[in-house]
């Protein structure tokens, strides 16, 4: 199908090929990033990025990798910046978007929003998030970090840890990884987190085997520990997320006693106490890459998209 | 149902002209009448019968409507609750049309997602809900935007309360 002119909303929309021609795009960007001869891709173009939900990396990458590329950006960072908190309706905000830009990204906490943009805008739009549902360019970079890596995706075993309901991180991992051969994929969470049914179902009928995995078994057995945050903002009850608040944290401690020798832990950031700093300054570390990662991977992403080859 | 047998388990009289839901999943009727918006004070001839036997359902129920006849929309909607439904129009006591209810593929507009921060819930938003039929038999609905799943008692639930 190729990728000109696509909406990116659901990364189940992508084959393993155009996924695996993303990854080869992103990493002759890091190449020239690196070199410091970035070729300006996207000069003439206006990106708006268009935050009604706040956001660090996924907006900064997103502005950095259009910069890099020569494009221009437009947008805002907060519902309260715009029209919306005078009641202007999303959609007419998308429209008006869309004749100011040559494509759109979006974050918003409503599910389902990217996907009514996309119907609205004649512009591509880029899904950076919507509520609990997609995050499709965090898992095409959770990948993308895993095969710079290991060199591959396939014949690995993975650990997803934490906040498996609401987490979209979680979601859009689950469905990437569902088009590759993984070895081993285990859940680890606590109870009130598991994955939601529908999702572990759709994910089976996608040929996605999934075990439910004490923390122990998991950490002992993982090539990548993907570690998630407990997403506070998206509990109903906050009663319930008292809960549930602090009750897993990976230590540098813990992954000293129990991981394998050149697993590596993976975190969409940002992180609270889940994950210690003192995992920083070990061989596990491997977020810090992820989250640099985040520029090229998204540049390859608004070059292909954006028919600058 | 053949003329002799009917004569012998007949509750309610012909109607003459009208529409007549048979084949409704016991104990359904009254979701099926409050989905037509139908509460009795509008003077229509109405005759409910429940629980009554079925060769094919064991039991059924029925609703006998005169002069009513049911807007496209609200089939779908019964269609959702009691999908053994069959619509027979009556002119002049007979029946002149005889149509099972059918789940189309795509529901669009018709129920809630039960979703709160689902996109089609945003006050003043101008898009309708939209549900992809992803199972019949039981009946699961997908919410096309955010994803959200429902099932038979929830559609029940929400077509009851209109």
């Amino acid at each position: 199908m190729g990728w000109r002119g696509r909406d990116v909303v659901d990364v189940r929309d992508f084959s393993r090929e155009e996924l695996e021609e993303l990854f080869e795009v992103a990493d002759l960007m890091d190449k020239e990033l690196a070199q410091g001869s970035v070729r300006k891709r996207l000069e003439g173009k206006v990106i708006a990025l268009a935050f009604f939900e706040p956001s660090t990396r996924t907006r900064m990458s997103f502005e950095s990798a259009a910069k890099r590329l020569g494009a221009e950006t437009i947008g805002f960072t907060s519902e309260e910046a715009i029209s919306v908190s005078k009641g202007e309706s999303f959609v007419d905000t998308i429209r008006m978007l869309d004749s100011y830009s040559d494509l759109i990204v979006l974050r918003h906490r409503y599910e389902g929003a990217a996907l009514l943009a996309a119907e609205v805008a004649s512009v591509p739009v880029i899904n950076g998030g919507d509520g609990r549902q997609h995050h499709p360019t965090q898992a095409m970079l959770d990948l993308y970090t895993v095969r710079r890596i290991f060199g591959t995706i396939d014949g690995l075993s993975y650990l997803v840890l934490g906040d498996l309901k609401y987490a979209r991180t979680v979601a859009s991992l689950l469905r990437a990884l569902a088009k590759f051969r993984p070895e081993a994929v285990m859940l680890s969470s606590p109870p009130e987190l598991r994955l939601r049914d529908e999702l572990k179902r759709e994910l089976e009928e996608a040929g996605l085997k999934l075990e439910e995995v004490p923390l122990e078994e998991g950490l002992r057995r993982a090539d990548v520990i993907y570690v998630t945050r407990i997403q506070k903002e998206r509990f109903p009850d906050p009663q319930e997320y008292e809960k549930v608040r602090g009750s897993y944290r990976i230590t540098r401690r813990l992954l000293e006693s129990l991981a394998k020798k050149g697993a590596k832990v993976l975190h969409p950031l940002p992180r609270v106490d889940e994950l210690a700093p003192d995992v920083d300054s070990t061989d596990f570390q491997a977020y810090f890459i992820q989250a640099r990662l985040g520029v090229p991977l998204r540049m390859a992403l608004l070059s292909l998209v954006l028919g600058g080859d | 149902m053949g003329a002799a047998k009917e004569g012998r388990m007949l509750l309610v009289t012909k109607i003459k002209d009208g529409t007549v839901i048979d084949h409704i999943p016991a104990g359904r009727a009254l979701t099926v009448l409050r989905i037509l918006g139908i509460r009795g004070d509008e003077g229509l001839r109405v005759a409910v019968v429940m629980n009554v036997e079925s060769t094919r359902m064991g039991r059924k129920d029925i609703v006998k409507l005169e002069n009513f006849y049911p807007r496209f929309e609200d089939i779908t909607k019964i269609a959702l609750i009691a999908p053994t439904a069959t619509v027979n129009r009556v002119k002049d006591y007979a029946v002149v049309e005889k149509r099972p209810v059918e789940v189309p593929p795509v529901i669009e507009g018709l129920l809630t997602c039960p979703n709160p921060t689902c996109i089609t819930r945003r006050p003043s938003e101008p898009v309708k809900s939209r549900f992809i039929v992803v199972g019949r038999s039981p009946l699961r609905l997908r919410c096309y935007y955010c994803g959200s799943e429902i099932d038979e008692a929830t559609v029940l639930k929400e077509l009851a309360s209109v």
